[in-house]
């Protein structure tokens, strides 16, 4: 039983003083807490001692032969305060709640659904902006709150690998983590042995269902992966540079010889777009529509593929780009160039936003992290470099022995770099100095597409013998949210989700470095167009208006002299004399000083005489 | 080895039967939903592009009248029913649920021009008088002619009558709260307000130009709008008429009638100008028009009881129903339906400061005459400020002071 309940009840067993209760109940806080009297402690060891022989149900009588005996208004109080009391205690089978009130949300969920720092308010005459700052910023806390709460009720968890002592996790093979996890896990470990067209590059689609590769050769094939069901196969007759999926696992773009197609889930050809020529690689963004490719001519080109226009077409003058990844958060595309830089590039601009020298060396491959807030490049220097993005500063550095061809980042910040014919994934690359991979895997040829999968603990392998499904444990985000990508929606739920996707299409407009810069204030505007209204009024509306006293004949206290007095110094008179009085405290406090320098200097001085000094 | 791979049970993903709904799972990961901001602006513009669409606020018309509808009168306690006059003296009693006329009157030989629904709602008055009003709880009403009168319900002659140097009136008011208390309009270019309880009347203040009909705010029953004949309406506050505290701008001809929502947050204005437009209570412009091709001067507003619906009354012998919020949806709605409608409302208020939602929201089709009017309107306003700065210019500092427009516009203040 707490204590708080003991002194509960020592409050109704002696119902004699209506005092005691004031002085024991304390749902008013510790501040208020009248200091204890002796009388009291006694009680308390009293109580104890019944709580111990009797039960609860025993003491009723008692309290209610006490009541009694007291006048109704005392009694009416105590009425009160007891069911204050029971509110947040007592259940209606009488037993106490041991955990009283809302359950406490850790520091951490609150930190993760935390969108932006408290405004500073404004001063107390703009009453209303106050009122409506106080209560926005309410409701955000209490959206944060329960954002964070349901955020303990998620029901799949990650996954993980762990060595036993001396074990090594990279050294665990494929094999045996299928054999150990279960059967529907296991089968997502898998080979496909096309060695005819390879090597291949893969893409997932954004549920993580569907899966497509393209060989080298011209081989294209669709997979719904997980059922292992071929949707589709063809060959292109023509060489592959990338595939990629569209907004839904419907239509997928091929990058071609020459041009950039389009075919559909069952092979059929919708597209050849033939402004989009020589395109080595493609990045889809989700929520603008956008397809952005990559030319062997050096242009960056921007595909609306919910109108099939060209957005734009920008001639980066770097030559041929076959490194490119996206940044999942704003949008911009990130390009690698063979003279070691890195560039972002946004639609909106003709010149790129920001240009980074990575690497001594080519730029072989660049991933940016699902928060946008590192990018992992790896060079012909063999070198593989973390950057904060935010800040754009070299994090880590770390050197492979073989150099990385391929990146690939996870949902959960697993890193997968091939070198070779070796896939190696790493964790925590940003944060801790890493010695040794997480996993690694030996493949048939060298890799030379990949790609984990979203919302699964699997990392697919296009390589020159084919396809290699991995599974690495941790790396899927384990809780999908439904409305933004279902890995089980019905065909009737995808068209529902198309339909909602497509009315909420990002604009190109709006790609920008920070992706929250549509909600900032806009001051600049403002300032210019208050400008131009104070150049057509003559004067400035919301200039403070000049203190007019009202004319008042009578009286100390006219709005005149009120301000007067404001203005005037407060007790000047008396200024001075502090003044002078704090004047001569300092410069007697000087003087002794000085003396007391002197005196220990003398001192200090020790002469013959001072061995005689007592 | 210890390892745990992400399996996911499809049971607890897909819905068993057909029968059921789909299930949702969500989770409500900030990364996992990137460009919050930019997604929502995007449905903001696309709700309030949709409400521009939607908005259809012409519900009817109800004809039977043979002259110009003159006055119009809500009942008391039945939300559907109306009651008009007609300039031949011609009352008649609508149920607007049913859009049609129940009962028609001859009431008077001219012009029926006040008409007002007693507080039980079992009797209505009509007069010839300019104005008419009945008091909120007691038998008393007041009429406006030469004077103001009150009279009792039981008596023949007025109990008392006010006059202040003036001679006539146009209308009639009695606040709803201090139920003693009167405003009227006078044809001296005043506004007058009175206590019944005394024998002379409280204050008035006088302005530029006439005003036509004062409305009280029901509410906050201390402020009163007053349509006028300066193509303006004035809100004040009963207790300083010395400025107004809103000038309302927006109507190219005079005034015709007020009327305040029973919320006490708008008011809906009639004008000569052949539209109605709706006015946010602490607004200088208005947030709607209406305007059909048919429609003539208006002359009579009112806004329904339940607040959902403006009645209007014209030159040209209709009453229309309206809908206070044009893209509203009436009749029951869908829970699903209501959510969707507050979000994209919440959505609308949360981005409304954004050029491209603030251009779209704030478009109105407006006659041509009337656009032409306000362009006008406009280049006369404009010719004018810059004469004044043009003259403070050129003239000592301080001599030609700034009157702000809520100062221009009132004469004096005669208590």
């Amino acid at each position: 039983m707490s204590s708080r309940h003991k002194h509960h009840q020592t409050y109704t067993t002696k119902m004699a003083s209506p005092d005691e209760s004031t002085v024991n109940v304390s749902h008013v806080g510790r501040k208020k807490k009248a200091p204890s009297r002796y009388w009291q402690e006694l009680q308390q060891e009293k109580d104890e001692a019944k709580d111990a022989g009797a039960g609860e149900g025993n003491k009723e009588p008692t309290t209610e032969e006490a009541e009694e005996s007291k006048t109704p208004k005392q009694k009416k109080r105590k009425f009160k305060e007891k069911q204050d009391q029971n509110q947040d205690k007592k259940c209606i089978s009488g037993k106490s709640d041991p955990f009283p009130g809302k359950a406490r949300i850790p520091e951490d969920r609150l930190q993760k659904f935390k969108r932006k720092e408290k405004i500073k308010k404004p001063p107390h005459q703009h009453y209303k902006l106050r009122t409506m700052i106080a209560r926005s910023e309410e409701a955000s806390e209490m959206a944060q709150k329960q954002a964070a709460r349901f955020d303990l009720l998620l029901p799949e968890e990650a996954g993980f690998l762990e060595g036993d002592e001396g074990e090594d996790t990279c050294l665990v093979s494929q094999e045996d983590i299928a054999n150990a996890v279960d059967i529907t896990s296991g089968a997502k470990h898998f080979n496909l042995k096309l060695s005819q067209f390879g090597p291949y590059r893969i893409d997932y689609s954004k549920t993580g269902r569907h899966l497509v590769i393209g060989g080298r050769k011209g081989h294209v094939a669709c997979i719904d992966w997980q059922s292992k069901h071929l949707m589709c196969e063809i060959n292109v007759m023509e060489s592959v540079n990338d595939v990629k999926w569209l907004h839904s696992e419907s239509m997928y773009a091929v990058a071609q010889k020459k041009w950039l197609y389009v075919y559909d889930s069952n092979g059929i050809e919708l597209h050849c777009i033939r402004k989009f020529n020589d395109v080595l690689r493609m990045q889809f963004l989700p929520y603008h529509f956008l397809l952005a490719t990559a030319s062997a001519t050096s242009f960056l080109q921007y595909l609306d593929v919910s109108v099939g226009k060209e957005v734009v077409a920008i001639n980066t003058k770097t030559g041929r780009l076959d490194v490119m990844c996206q940044n999942p958060q704003n949008a911009i595309i990130h390009l690698g160039h063979p003279n070691g830089t890195v560039t972002l590039w946004s639609p909106n601009q003709k010149e790129a936003l920001v240009k980074m020298l990575c690497h001594q060396g080519a730029v072989r491959s660049v991933a940016v992290e699902k928060n946008g807030t590192y990018m992992v490049t790896s060079g012909m220097d063999k070198k593989l470099k973390v950057y904060d993005i935010r800040a754009f500063k070299p994090l880590k550095s770390y050197f492979l022995p073989a150099g990385a061809s391929c990146l690939s980042l996870s949902q959960r910040g697993l890193l997968s770099a091939a070198t070779g014919d070796i896939v190696q994934v790493y964790r925590d690359v940003w944060s801790t100095p890493v010695t040794k991979p997480y996993m690694a895997h030996r493949v048939r040829g060298t890799v030379w597409g990949l790609h984990f999968c979203p919302f699964e603990d699997v990392l697919g392998v296009g390589h020159q013998d084919g396809f290699t499904s991995m599974l690495v444990p941790g790396a899927g985000e384990p809780n999908f949210d439904a409305l933004d990508a279902n890995p089980f929606r019905s065909a009737k739920q995808r068209q529902e989700w198309e339909v909602k996707a497509l009315l909420e299409k990002i604009q190109p407009e709006l790609i920008s470095l920070d992706p929250t810069e549509l909600g900032h204030v806009d001051r600049a505007t403002f300032e210019q167009k208050h400008e131009d209204r104070v150049k057509a009024l003559g004067f400035d509306p919301l200039a403070k208006v000049k203190f007019i006293p009202k004319f008042k004949k009578k009286g100390r206290s006219s709005a005149g002299r009120v301000e007067k007095r404001k203005k005037q110094v407060a007790h000047e008179d008396q200024r001075d004399i502090i003044r002078k009085a704090m004047e001569d405290k300092r410069k007697t406090e000087e003087e002794r000083k000085n003396k007391e320098q002197k005196k220990t200097l003398l001192s200090s001085q020790k002469s013959a005489l001072d061995r005689f000094k007592k | 080895m210890k390892v745990k791979v992400l399996s996911r049970n499809p049971d607890d993903y897909i819905r068993e039967t057909k029968l059921d709904i789909q299930r949702v799972p969500r989770n409500y990961d900030p990364t996992l939903h990137p460009f919050e901001v930019a997604r929502e602006y995007t449905r903001a513009l696309n709700a309030t592009k949709l409400e521009r669409v939607f908005a259809k606020p012409f519900l009817a018309s109800l004809d039977g009248h043979r002259d110009g509808v003159n006055c119009l009168a809500k009942h008391t306690t039945s939300l559907s029913t109306l009651l008009s006059g007609s300039c031949d003296g011609e009352v008649k009693v609508w149920n607007l649920s049913k859009r049609e006329c129940v009962r028609t009157l001859q009431a008077h030989e001219g012009f029926v021009r006040g008409m007002v629904v007693r507080f039980c709602g079992t009797s209505f008055f009509t007069t010839v008088f300019t104005g008419l009003d009945h008091h909120q709880k007691e038998g008393v009403f007041a009429t406006c002619g030469q004077q103001v009168d009150i009279w009792d319900e039981q008596r023949s002659s007025p109990i008392r009558s006010f006059t202040w140097g003036v001679d006539s009136f146009s209308s009639v008011s009695f606040n709803p709260v201090e139920t003693e208390l009167l405003g009227s309009c006078a044809s001296d270019r005043s506004i007058v307000l009175y206590d019944m309880r005394e024998s002379a009347p409280l204050k008035k203040v006088i302005m530029t130009m006439r005003s036509n009909t004062l409305c009280w705010n029901p509410m906050e029953a201390y402020y009163f709008t007053c349509a006028n004949e300066d193509y303006n309406l004035y809100t004040y506050d009963m207790r300083y008429l010395e400025k107004p505290l809103v000038v309302h701008m927006d109507h190219v001809s005079a005034v015709l009638d007020v009327d305040y929502s029973p919320t006490g947050q708008e008011f809906v204005s009639a004008s000569f100008d052949k539209t109605i437009r709706i006015f946010p209570k602490d607004a200088g412009h208005s947030r709607e028009v209406y305007h059909t091709k048919r429609m003539q001067h208006v002359i009579c507003i009112k806004w329904s009881a339940d607040s959902k619906y403006i009645l209007s009354g014209s030159d040209e012998m209709n009453i229309r129903l309206w809908k206070a919020n044009a893209a509203e949806k009436l009749g029951v709605l869908a829970p699903r339906e209501r959510e969707a409608a507050n979000y994209s409302q919440k959505l609308k208020e949360k981005f409304q400061n954004h050029p491209q939602i603030r251009r779209i929201a704030r478009h109105r089709h407006l006659p041509k005459s009337i656009y032409h009017q306000t362009k006008e309107l406009r280049v006369m306003k404009d010719a004018r400020r810059r004469k004044e700065m043009n003259v403070r210019k050129h003239s000592k500092p301080g001599a030609v002071p700034v009157v702000s427009e809520k100062e221009k516009h009132v004469v004096t203040v005669v208590k």
